[in-house]
């Protein structure tokens, strides 16, 4: 099937935002090609069901610039000492082998007219639907004094790898009876129980070889997902080490000073042993380049991922704005397999079925004290809208708590076999 | 219960003895408590039939994975196949952990680290195998489906190929490979047993709230194209 481009980019600028248009293959090929970019849990896992579900019939190319992958899922618990850091670390092996095609280098440009995205080696591949799944970036300027060049004094370790090591060594060096501080971001960002999670661990691993430490945390929200939780396993476990400053009492108003390993609080200056500055986030930067952001994030519509700024590109994961899903490696992987029944049905004559997704996040506070938050959601025109949710309960058993975790060890090997393979 | 002496005449070794002894002591009543953990999925006694698990009746001395009419794992199958046998110390190994026999088994069970558990448990399982000492006599112990549906409900024919696509939501936890390590495996059910359980936690008869979210908002045709899909998943 062959149309004139310029008068099929007409009725797609009028469909804009609204379902799958016809599609017209990028010039003489004869199969239909994807490009996803970020091999992470929602770039991986719409790959592997494109290639796994057309059996083929479509050209999948995962464009990853590292050949392993660390989930940010359970870095906190290798800071914990529950995990090591091989733990943690994937490979695009088996991706490859079920048929993916996987390019590992980064893509820096995406041309919308002629349906290309350009890669730092400098190839331009073309593609009928391109899918971004780039995770976040930090927002320049966020934290007063911070900035990238500065990520080696003062780790922000929210993307998982090298940034988790250094975090870990930072804290395993820390002298007796330092002092922790972790700058916690403002709404929306990836992971909310995250920093809480890594409060938890440190603390677990501060208890157990530097008791007298403390840890701080300046957070400019007034509260926190599952902070009711957190703050009974902090009594129970760790009294008097977590002092956690909410908006209320100048959380949000600090600065740090990278060279001085100093912190400020609200005008009270902190010398910190180890900080751990998580910053804003947006979107990964290639969403923006390719122009589908609007401020910080890539609005999306809710019923197939598509972006609201081009009907042939499909935004996953923490970089899409969709409405009440977390940004989550759970949300990301749903959100991939509705992307990728859509693209797919889009791209041949496949079923596309009505969306569905769900989210769950396991949290260990302590050694088997697990807890859990999730909800299911359903597209509606405007967003994904939240159904029904639960959240594991303050005072429940220990025995309630352990097989939480034990649940989070299945969900973890789930859900990378989901992605990887 | 009186131990039946014949079976030192089988004995040839110490480790034999040692495992052999251990089953006879153990105590059938604190045995048929024990396989309370095991009901949800294996059936034994008269009715017995296979359930999410085969049937356990005439266990000892039979191969592993032996049924034809049950879908083991694959690692099962070849378990079977390198001759693994039923008697009492293999059942204590198992039972103790039972990857450790069968890495891949569908059995999404622990095991149980008490000795004298596994011993009472054996000795129950022997009374429900042929043995001139010992006739079966105890009741069907397998508690029935415990949860009523509606026979139109489980008669719905699901679509696979919509199961399929319905069966993204449940991998993200429960491996299509059957593997289960703190999530339980979900694969080659009997479709029956998929949507009783189904049903019971959308109906919030069974506890996990993870599953009664999931449960609760798919309708009766969704849990019967689910269940037609993952019971014929293969491996
Ligand atoms: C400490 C911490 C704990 C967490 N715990 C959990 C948890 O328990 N459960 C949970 O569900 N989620 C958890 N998360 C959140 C989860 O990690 C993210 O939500 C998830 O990874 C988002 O998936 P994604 O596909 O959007 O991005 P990512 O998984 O980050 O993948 C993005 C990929 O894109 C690549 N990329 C970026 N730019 C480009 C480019 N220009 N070209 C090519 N490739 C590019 C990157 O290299 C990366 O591999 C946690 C996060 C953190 C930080």
């Amino acid at each position: 099937m062959k149309l004139n481009r310029r008068a099929f980019l007409g009725t797609t600028a009028a469909a804009a935002g609204t379902i799958a248009a016809p599609v017209v293959l990028a010039d003489g090929h004869s199969k239909p090609r994807v490009i996803v970019v970020g091999g992470g849990a929602g770039g991986a896992t719409a790959a592997r069901y494109i290639a796994k579900d057309s059996k083929g019939e479509i050209d999948v190319t995962l464009i990853e610039p590292t050949r392993t992958y660390y989930t940010c899922f359970f870095s906190n618990l290798y800071l914990g000492g529950f995990k090591e850091v091989s733990d943690i670390g994937h490979t695009y092996g088996k991706l490859a082998a079920s048929g993916v095609n996987v390019v590992h280098d980064w893509a820096v440009g995406v041309d919308r007219d002629a349906r290309t995205v350009s890669l730092a080696g400098g190839a331009s591949l073309p593609y009928d639907k391109l899918i971004l799944s780039p995770g976040i970036d930090f927002v320049d300027g966020a934290v007063e004094g911070w900035d990238l060049s500065s990520q080696n004094a003062m780790p922000h370790a929210y993307k998982a790898g090298s940034q988790s090591e250094l975090l870990k060594a930072q804290l395993v060096a820390m002298p007796e009876g330092g002092t922790f501080v972790m700058v916690a971001p403002p709404n929306p960002f990836r992971c909310p129980p995250g920093p809480y999670e890594r409060v938890s661990m440190v603390a677990h691993f501060l208890k157990n070889n530097n008791p007298t430490a403390k840890i701080i945390v300046a957070d400019p929200k007034p509260k926190f997902s599952k902070m009711a939780l957190f703050q009974e396993g902090w009594a129970n476990h760790y009294e008097g080490m977590v002092d956690w400053i909410g908006e209320d009492f100048g959380g949000g108003n600090v600065s740090v000073d990278p060279a001085a390993m100093t912190v400020s609080i609200d005008g009270e200056e902190t010398k910190a042993d180890v900080c751990n500055v998580i910053p804003a986030m947006k979107a990964g930067r290639i969403a923006e380049l390719a122009g589908v952001t609007d401020g910080n994030w890539a609005p999306v519509n809710a019923a197939d991922m598509s972006s609201k700024a081009d009907p042939d590109i499909h935004v996953l994961g923490d970089a899409s704005q969709q409405g009440d899903m977390p940004k989550s490696g759970f949300a990301a992987n749903s959100q991939a397999k509705v992307c990728a029944n859509a693209v797919r049905g889009a791209l041949t004559e496949s079923k596309v079925f009505p969306a569905k997704f769900s989210n769950t996040c396991w949290s260990l506070i302590a050694a088997n004290d697990g807890v859990k938050v999730g909800a299911t959601y359903e597209a509606t025109p405007e967003k994904i809208a939240k159904i029904d949710g639960f959240i594991s309960q303050t005072g429940e058993t220990s025995d309630v708590r352990k097989a939480t975790y034990e649940e989070s060890e299945g969900w973890y090997t789930g859900i990378t076999t989901d992605m990887l393979g | 219960m009186a131990a039946p002496t014949r079976i030192a005449a089988f004995v040839t070794g110490l480790v034999c003895l040692a495992t052999s002894a251990l089953a006879e002591s153990g105590d059938v009543e604190a045995g048929k408590r024990v396989f309370s953990k095991c009901q949800g999925c294996h059936q034994v006694g008269e009715e017995a039939k296979h359930r999410i698990g085969p049937h356990l009746n005439g266990l000892f001395g039979r191969r592993a994975a032996s049924h034809d009419d049950f879908r083991y794992s694959k690692s099962f199958r070849r378990a079977g196949t390198g001759g693994l046998e039923w008697h009492a110390e293999t059942l204590d190994t198992f039972l103790e952990n039972p990857r450790s026999m069968a890495s891949g088994t569908r059995m999404s069970f622990r095991g149980l680290k008490d000795a004298g558990d596994r011993a009472n448990l054996i000795a129950y399982l022997r009374t429900f195998s042929d043995d001139p000492a010992n006739i079966p006599e105890a009741d069907p112990t397998a508690r029935g489906t415990d949860h009523d549906l509606e026979p139109t409900i489980l008669a719905l024919k699901g679509d696979p190929e919509y199961g399929e696509y319905l069966s993204g939501e449940c991998v993200t936890c429960h491996q299509a490979s059957g593997a289960g390590n703190g999530i339980p495996s979900i694969i080659l059910w009997p479709e029956e047993d998929f949507v009783v359980a189904m049903h019971a936690y959308k109906k919030k008869q069974r506890k996990h709230p993870v599953m009664q979210m999931v449960a609760g908002r798919l309708g009766d045709e969704e849990i019967a194209a689910l269940a037609a899909y993952f019971g014929q998943l293969n491996e």
